[in-house]
């Protein structure tokens, strides 16, 4: 721990080596960035892209990459930033590191909403509105089920798998009953990708993000560190447990909703950053910056790799970033199996 | 009640968990500057009534009142920052430090722009040093005996700086040298800090030792309450454990002493005739 004060009595206190993992995170996805942005259909130098994003560049590069390249970037922090916070959140409040949206039922709640309006046939800012919609509503249906004097953590998550189940069912159903054409998109959405998202995928998050990361960072995150050490103690240190609870709770699943409608449901970013940054920052509890940090980097890193790893076919983001998180999880379980914790 | 003044205490309140009344109408004074402890057997109540007077656990009907207000229309940090309470069971986060956990109850004297202040530092530093596990400091926690583990948990309540602390069975799960230590400890902050505390405890002729005040109770009511010189006689002892025993005076501390009274033998059957 570093502190920094001044003469006012105001006073800082840091960890240099989680301010060290966000910044290296930082750089880490600002080069895979340009790297993104550098290839493709166009293929064009790092250097080309420093001077177009500088505000240099031909007409075409401009387009090339403010119209189509900057704004699939710009989704992929976002999405991998708001999916790590709301996991991050998520395994607070539940204390658990299992807890995250996947398996909360959220993310099958906003898939719900997208796959009728696949069927219904819909545009894509109809599927974005439905999928926040629909994993609104779920969230809402969660907190309902689970409310018992308050929200805690093992209601919340046997409540999430239930509804994830039925949830599951009714997707499938959903499935079997559209268009084969729209059926095939319905699927590569569901999968969570990043192909061709503009302006008008970012910018609704940009806000959500914008609004909720300084309030959830800044507002609860040393409350929700407190929370940690069980109700009792940190209400006896003057947290108010119950309306931390439901704020937290809110934000991550607008947060969970905004992000699916960008990408999709792009699995296991929110089970695996905040444990990557656990390990990264070496402190306990929940790490809210550093773990924002790795999540856009992973999903960037993910994106990279699903756009390059085989010529001539991209992939969603999805399928890798689902193929590292489900190898991570049986890692983790592993090792907290030698650990004798599990 | 005892005479004097009472900065906490709880009046005409019905404690229920759900549906399950646990107590109604049960008052209860803490005195200033004692070290109240609340007995009696199991299912009595007793940890219900710290619940509610650590705000845990709001009453029905009735009031917790701190200072003169309702305990529940205060802000949560300002009450935090005059009644502490260290509860049955708390989580020591993954790989946390001595060091780092005691800081945590600097909470609710801290803000966006006053994260760690000098006094902050000073004050870890010196509940440390009074439960003895500044030693221990850079140690995590995981790792400490249960001994050592309650009392850093005893450190962050008193960096806390309350006036108030109360705690729910400190001692239980620990072995009787580690009781005592514990116990000694809390005598000595009460005696040394002027801080009021309030424990629950299971143990009768610890109550007896180390409380200035005691309060016995018995299906959600109080049986009596007063000095353990008055409240802890052969009479009371039966009415609220349903324990037939002899009261001594303890040899070493001179507080009354609870003897169970011993088995009678059961009359054997006479053998019979081969």
């Amino acid at each position: 721990m570093t502190v920094l004060r001044t003469p006012g009595g105001y006073s800082l206190r840091f960890r240099p080596r989680a301010l060290a993992v966000g910044a290296g995170c930082a750089l880490l996805a600002a080069g895979l960035g340009v790297l993104a942005i550098a290839g493709g259909d166009y293929p064009m130098t790092p250097a080309d892209v420093l001077r177009t994003l500088l505000g240099g560049g031909t007409p075409a590069e401009r387009f090339i990459i403010h119209e189509l390249r900057l704004p699939r970037l710009v989704t992929a922090l976002l999405v991998g930033a708001a999916l790590a916070l709301a996991g991050a959140v998520f395994q607070s409040l539940v204390r658990n590191p299992l807890g995250s949206p996947d398996m909360l039922g959220l993310t099958q709640g906003a898939s719900t909403g997208a796959l009728v309006v696949v069927v219904l046939g819909g545009g894509s800012l109809a599927l974005s509105g439905a999928a926040v919609a629909s994993g609104l509503a779920t969230g809402v249906l969660v907190y309902l089920l689970t409310w018992r004097n308050g929200v805690h953590g093992y209601r919340l998550i046997l409540v999430g798998i239930g509804i994830t189940a039925i949830l599951t069912g009714v997707n499938g159903y959903l499935l079997t009953r559209a268009p084969l054409m729209d059926a095939a998109r319905a699927v590569l959405w569901l999968t969570g990708s990043l192909d061709g998202r503009g302006w008008s995928e970012a910018l609704p998050l940009l806000i959500v993000l914008g609004v909720l990361g300084p309030l959830v960072l800044l507002g609860c995150g040393p409350a929700l560190r407190m929370l940690e050490m069980g109700d009792d103690t940190a209400a006896a240190l003057g947290v108010p447990v119950r309306r931390l609870r439901m704020a937290l709770l809110a934000a991550a699943v607008l947060l969970v909703s905004f992000a699916a409608a960008a990408a999709g449901p792009v699995s296991f970013v929110a089970l695996t950053a905040p444990h990557l940054a656990r390990r990264l920052t070496r402190s306990p509890g929940p790490n809210l910056l550093p773990t924002m940090c790795v999540g856009a980097t992973l999903l960037v890193a993910a994106d990279l790799v699903a756009q390059r790893a085989f010529t001539g076919h991209q992939l969603p983001a999805g399928v890798i970033t689902g193929a590292i998180g489900g190898a991570y999880l049986v890692w983790l379980l592993a090792m907290q199996r030698r650990a004798g914790r599990l | 009640m005892q005479a004097g003044t009472s900065r906490l205490r709880g009046t005409g309140m019905t404690l229920a968990y759900d549906r399950r009344t646990v107590a109604e109408d049960l008052t209860v004074a803490v005195p200033d500057h004692s070290f109240t402890v609340v007995i009696g057997p199991n299912a009595c109540g007793k940890s219900t009534v710290l619940r509610a007077l650590s705000r845990m656990l709001r009453p029905t009907s009735g009031s917790v009142l701190l200072d003169g207000a309702d305990i529940h229309r205060r802000p949560a940090r300002q009450v935090a920052r005059t009644l502490g309470l260290l509860p049955q069971s708390s989580i020591a986060p993954d790989g946390i430090t001595v060091a780092e956990l005691v800081a945590r109850g600097r909470y609710p004297h801290q803000g966006l722009l006053r994260q760690w202040s000098r006094e902050d530092e000073r004050v870890v530093e010196e509940s440390m040093t009074a439960t003895g596990v500044a030693d221990l400091a850079d140690r995590v926690v995981d790792e400490l005996s249960g001994g050592q583990r309650q009392r850093v948990w005893i450190a962050m309540a008193l960096a806390q700086q309350t006036p108030l602390l109360l705690l729910d069975e400190p001692t239980t799960y620990l072995d009787i040298a580690h009781q005592i230590e514990i116990l000694d400890l809390c005598a000595r902050l009460h005696e040394e800090q002027g801080r009021t505390l309030v424990a629950v405890l299971h143990d009768l002729n610890h109550a007896a030792r180390y409380a200035t005040h005691l309060i016995a109770m018995r299906d959600g009511r109080v049986v009596a309450a007063g000095p353990p010189g008055e409240v802890v006689t052969a009479e009371l002892v039966a009415e609220v454990f349903g324990l037939s025993c002899r009261v001594i005076e303890d040899p070493e501390s001179g507080t009354p002493l609870v003897v169970p009274a011993a088995r009678r033998p059961a009359a054997r059957p006479a053998p019979e005739p081969a």
